[in-house]
């Protein structure tokens, strides 16, 4: 790890100035951050460590919204009753990521700025050649082993996954991400790599995450998050789906449903085809299975992840039904 | 370098020849001169230490290379294994990405002070012996630390949150009945 020059943010006034300077980044819980200066994919010249600024962990639930201070810990939001009742997708998104310990760092913030686990891009002294680290050298990962790797929203510069859980249930239920000055959607901050996979984010220089909203509804009350991975805890996607789904009185027509898609493309993937196909249809199953498969229109495969575009919409199905049979 | 702790004791850190070193994490990159050194206190198991650092010297490596609190181990050293969990603000964190300079003013436990003063064990520790639950014992201070916390945060209800919760803890041993059997008694004992 190339060593730099340490910061204590103490206001955010304080962290936006620092974060404007050249190779200045920001430290909330170090999970991303220290890890990837360790593979020797990031190299600030001056951290800057804002945990300690006060009053940016608060959490905020009822009805109609939830609002969440970007230094909120993973865990602490988990485990927020409001959260738990008005958000179960936010909830169950947020315990099925990562470890206990890493819930306990790791910030809603910095969440939302991890990185791809790409393996390419997580090796820079074995592949050189990667178009988010540097733009132009090519990509690594197109005719490498890909099983990891993005069906949706590839490019031929970078077929890097997603690899969050949160942001799949935030994008599904339109929350909002507060950067001080303006705020945009989730689901607009995080940027398909195109041409430009060096861009993820749509975030300034100097611009510092404040929190995000979620509006509360009732599909968000109604929710869940289901993760298919290669081992039960503790890993990554291999397709994860954040569905909600609101009912009509008559118990079975679909009045509003969410569909989110993680751990198979390139951002956090609303699936809008699933919901306009199946809002005002009955809750049957054949309908929702058949439904599903409209979220991989578009799908790319680089043969070693071909199995995704398989297994989303099953993964996509469950979780509907599942919500079906609860009350 | 000497500090005082709130009891007035003094506590005089190892010499320098146990001074954190290029290459432990990191992979043998080429050294680069230091922007600054700081001089930071950490409070661990209740006492005060002053440590000139490197900037980018983590948790892990100030504890064992600078303090020579080996108890926590260092496995995979990227956030991956569980080995250096200790408890940050009575939370349990991975020390392998916590930067030392960042917990200064917070208040740090680790294995080494999870014992009473006499050496009475935590039931948690107790209860691992009890239960044999380790074969080489390298994951075991790590999982210890873990359990502790996630009997603390009520997540060791049944098996299946014990093995949810305790999932960031790998063993490559493969003691996981045995580890799942001691948190489940040591969570009975804390509750009763």
């Amino acid at each position: 790890m190339r060593d730099f020059s340490y910061v204590r943010a103490d206001s955010v006034e304080a962290a936006r100035n620092a974060a404007a300077l050249p190779g200045a980044m920001l430290l909330a819980g170090g999970t991303t951050l220290v890890d990837l200066a360790k593979c020797g994919v990031a190299e600030p010249s001056t951290v800057i460590d804002i945990s300690h600024i006060e009053g940016l962990d608060a959490i905020e639930v009822d009805a109609d919204r939830a609002v969440i201070g970007a230094l909120a810990k993973m865990s602490h939001v988990a485990d927020h009753a409001g959260v738990k009742s008005h958000f179960p997708a936010v909830s169950e998104a947020l315990w099925q990521a990562a470890s206990a310990q890493l819930r306990n760092m790791a910030t809603i913030g910095g969440n939302l700025m991890q990185r791809t686990r790409c393996p390419y891009f997580r090796d820079p002294q074995n592949f050189p050649a990667c178009n988010k680290r540097a733009p132009g050298s090519g990509c690594s990962a197109i005719g490498g082993v890909t099983r990891g790797h993005a069906v949706l929203g590839v490019s031929e510069a970078c077929i890097a996954t997603y690899p969050g859980d949160l942001a799949i249930a935030l994008v599904a239920f339109d929350a909002e991400i507060d950067l001080g000055e303006r705020k945009l959607k989730v689901e607009d901050f995080f940027l398909a790599p195109g041409a430009t996979a060096e861009q993820e984010h749509d975030i300034r220089p100097g611009e510092v995450i404040m929190g995000i909203e979620i509006p509360g509804s009732a599909a968000a009350r109604r929710s869940t998050y289901l993760k298919i991975r290669d081992r039960q805890s503790y890993e990554f996607a291999a397709a994860s789906a954040a569905v909600g789904l609101e009912l009509e009185a008559d118990g079975r027509t679909i009045r509003d449903i969410r569909v989110a898609l993680g751990g198979v493309a390139t951002k956090p993937w609303r699936a809008r085809e699933v919901e306009d196909a199946l809002r005002g249809k009955p809750l049957d199953e054949a309908i929702v299975r058949k439904a599903s498969e409209l979220a991989m229109g578009g799908a790319v495969d680089h043969g070693a992840n071909h199995y995704k575009i398989a297994l989303a919409p099953r993964v996509i199905a469950r979780a509907i039904l599942k919500l079906g049979e609860t009350a | 370098m000497t500090s005082q702790t709130h009891t007035g004791q003094t506590i005089i850190d190892p010499p320098e020849d146990g001074h954190f070193r290029n290459g432990g994490a990191t992979n043998g990159s080429i050294a680069q001169p230091s922007p600054t050194t700081l001089s930071i206190h950490l409070t661990i198991n209740g006492r005060d230490h002053a440590l000139d650092i490197e900037p980018r010297v983590t948790l892990l490596d100030a504890l064992r290379e600078r303090l020579h609190l080996t108890g926590t181990k260092k496995g995979c050293d990227q956030g991956q294994c569980g080995a250096c969990t200790v408890h940050v603000d009575g939370e349990r964190v991975l020390a392998c990405l916590t930067l030392a300079a960042q917990v200064e003013g917070r208040s740090i436990t680790t294995i080494e002070g999870l014992a009473d003063e006499d050496g009475t064990l935590h039931a948690v520790q107790a209860a691992f012996l009890e239960q044999d639950a380790f074969q080489c014992g390298y994951c075991t201070p790590g999982q210890i630390m873990s359990a502790v916390a996630c009997i603390r945060e009520g997540h060791a209800g049944s098996d299946e949150e014990i093995r949810e919760y305790m999932a960031g803890n790998l063993c490559r041993c493969g003691a996981y009945p045995h580890i799942v059997a001691a948190v489940r008694q040591a969570a009975q004992e804390l509750r009763s």
